[in-house]
């Protein structure tokens, strides 16, 4: 699954980033590698973005950019 | 309050390093002339504005919010006798640039030459911040990492172990929380330290670990030495040429890369030029 369908509350580790590029490189410059535990905080209004912890910060991701991070659930 | 404080110091106070910054002398903009430049660089909302205004006594617009300095901010102190020009540089997650604000830090620490990079890193959120600490302990020796909102990580019930990781990264690392002023002591002799050498680093690199990796970049690194002479951190700029970063290609490309070395205007311009969008 991917990171886009994670719920609020539940927690994922990352297994693989789909991807390239500037997009790649800022997910890892924000501490998200292979391996790095994430849990989904919240929903804003429109249910995208969404707020996920990484590493005790608190990020937001547009459901596009969650939904290329392959992940497995915990 | 401050005057009570002044008037019960005894002539030994200023010996004890406990006062060091009472050898602080805040000199605001004016920069006629200094001995060493100093970067702040950092994650963004770290506290190097904070930082920046209580070493130059200047009133930098400090907030809580992403890419709040846009441009750098330039400031200057005096500390046991030499004075010292202040870069705040905007807030970046990388060296590997996504955004122009990142490019102007980025380009500063890399090709501006500050004779100490301080680090000043999220005690809240150091595993965040380390990735940053790293990758400029790969182009400078001379670093110092400013261990900020410690009395934050106090309050969250977090303790770091500053000795273990000054010793892990092969720098200072110097606890601090700089809007209450703690730890300004330390840093400004840490800086001094490093600035004039007594302090020997052995900043941390990380090991390419691949055979085929490692000769494919000194190749490179040899030839972009012979394109731009003198040109500090060849073998950074040879590693993003492989990445495929292709701002550094363009640079590359256009000899703008030569222009960002020691006497190049291009900075400021750059920043000018950056304002004016």
């Amino acid at each position: 699954m991917t990171l886009d369908m994670l719920k609020p509350g539940e927690s994922a580790v990352v297994a693989e980033l789909q991807s390239q590029g500037a997009e790649r490189n800022r997910m890892l410059d924000l501490g998200i590698v292979p391996g790095t535990r994430l849990e989904a905080v919240m929903r804003s209004p429109l249910g995208d973005p969404m707020a996920y912890r990484v590493r005790s910060s608190v990020i937001a991701l547009r459901r596009e950019q969650a939904g290329r991070i392959r992940i497995e659930l915990l | 309050m401050g005057v009570q404080a002044e008037t019960v110091k005894s002539p030994a106070c200023s010996a004890c390093t406990a006062s060091c910054t009472s050898q602080l002398v805040r000199l605001g903009i004016g920069t006629t002339g200094w001995d060493y430049v100093i970067a702040l660089a950092g994650n963004p909302n770290t506290g190097k504005s904070t930082l920046f205004n209580v070493l130059t006594g200047l009133r930098q617009h400090v907030g809580n919010w992403p890419g709040k300095t846009v441009v750098r901010a330039e400031g200057s102190f005096r500390f046991n006798g030499r004075n010292y020009k202040v870069v705040d540089l905007p807030g970046t997650y990388s060296l590997l640039s996504a955004s122009s604000d990142e490019e102007v830090a980025r380009d500063f620490v890399l090709f501006g030459r500050p004779d100490v990079t301080v680090v000043v890193a999220d005690a809240t959120r150091l595993e965040r911040n380390l990735g940053l600490v790293l990758q400029v302990l790969e182009i400078t020796d001379r670093a110092v990492v400013a261990l900020n909102l410690m009395d934050e990580a106090a309050r969250h019930g977090l303790r770091v172990d500053s000795r273990s990781l000054a010793r892990d990264l092969g720098v200072p690392v110097v606890p601090m929380a700089a809007r209450r002023g703690e730890g300004v002591a330390d840093l400004l002799g840490s800086i001094e330290e490093v600035a004039t050498g007594t302090y020997a680093t052995r900043p941390r690199r990380v090991d390419l670990r691949d055979p085929v990796l490692e000769s494919a970049v000194q190749t490179l690194a040899a030839e972009v030495d012979r394109a731009f002479p003198g040109l500090p951190n060849a073998r950074w700029v040879a590693l993003r040429l492989l990445e495929g970063d292709e701002s550094i290609a363009r640079a590359v490309r256009e000899g703008t890369l030569g222009e960002l070395t020691r006497n190049g205007p291009s900075l400021p311009d750059k920043l000018m030029a950056l304002e004016g969008r």
